[in-house]
């Protein structure tokens, strides 16, 4: 094959291709590897998901899902869950253009809906440990409080990294590395909201259906 | 440094050069929004009413949430077919591959155990 000939039929105004242009940019790169733990992530939940759906008839005379979940609290929570996802959206939409007050604006209403749905989650905790509810009752419910504490944990978890992260955008302002964090957290957060999907729909609504 | 075509972050835009027409951030998360808040509602429905037939409601419960992730996939994680995010589709083909023979695995092979009876338990450890 003439290779001369080939390189002269390239478009001139074409794009590089990927193999061409050299290494990927960071921000590429770094949002990548992100996306691989998250997945990695995700696939520890599901293992979580299957003890749940193995042991959730092993209620040894225990309280049932049936009698333990409120469906008011869990829309609720779904509620403020998936708004605090948009919200974060929208603040990865103003990190974009570099415009710290709309930033500082939907981080905080990410936050307290974020906190928020944290509220909701531990009330139902506590009202089910004054019950006898307790991890120790049966295995049903130390897989439930495994599974759906593990996601409360990683809440927990997003809800202190949003924070730090508005620390350093005061700190630092937009700098490259800040704004590769920002999108990793956007990422993290609308990663939460995918698992919370499999959550009400796997433990709850399928836990009062009969 | 220059951008190549067929690389993009998980939740990256294109790079306005190669699409003629996209619609501004807002509208996709506020269309996401729009479609998640349906088919929750629809979930939360489907649960409660006594109008569908009973057995087919879990089936109904798995399709709406698989249906609600890939919008979640979608409008919030900007995933797309385009050949620049393969690596991103095909690490998310990964991962639901692994998930699901952790979750299909596991809970066929307990509810085999599950039906087996005391005797056929005692010869599996012969």
């Amino acid at each position: 094959m003439n290779v001369a000939v080939t390189i002269d039929e390239v478009r001139p105004d074409a794009l590089p291709s990927a193999s061409e242009a050299g290494p990927a940019p960071k921000r590429i790169v770094v949002a990548y590897g992100f996306w691989i733990f998250l997945l990695s992530d995700i696939v520890m939940f599901a293992a979580l998901f299957a003890s749940y759906a193995v042991l959730v008839r092993s209620t040894a005379g225990g309280p049932t899902g049936l009698q333990l979940f409120s469906q008011t609290s869990v829309a609720l929570e779904t509620a403020f869950l998936l708004a605090s996802s948009y919200t974060c959206g929208l603040m990865s939409l103003a990190v974009n253009e570099k415009r710290r007050d709309v930033t500082y604006l939907f981080a905080a209403v990410t936050f307290v809906l974020g906190a928020a749905f944290l509220t909701l989650e531990l009330r139902e905790f506590a009202g089910m440990i004054d019950r006898g509810a307790t991890p120790q009752r049966s295995a049903f419910l130390s897989a439930f409080f495994t599974l759906v504490g593990c996601h409360g944990l990683h809440v927990t978890a997003g809800l202190v990294w949003l924070a730090v992260m508005m620390a350093q955008v005061t700190v630092m302002g937009f700098r490259a590395n800040v704004q590769r964090r920002l999108l990793c957290f956007s990422l993290f957060w609308h990663a939460l909201d995918i698992i919370w999907v499999g959550l009400f729909t796997v433990v709850y609504l399928m836990g009062v259906v009969p | 440094m220059t951008e190549a075509t067929y690389d993009r972050a998980p939740r990256d835009k294109a790079s306005s050069a190669e699409v003629q027409f996209e619609p501004s951030g807002f509208l996709v998360y506020t269309t996401g929004l729009f479609l998640a808040v349906v088919l929750t509602a629809t979930s939360f429905w489907v649960a409660n009413t006594s109008l569908l037939w009973g057995p087919g409601v879990a089936l109904g419960l798995i399709v709406l949430a698989i249906a609600q992730i890939g919008v979640h996939l979608v409008f919030f994680l900007h995933l797309t077919t385009a050949p620049d995010n393969t690596n991103n589709v095909l690490a998310l083909a990964f991962g639901l591959l692994m998930v699901f023979l952790v979750l299909a695995g596991s809970v066929w092979i307990m509810s085999d155990l599950n039906h087996m009876s005391g005797s056929e338990l005692m010869n599996m450890q012969h």
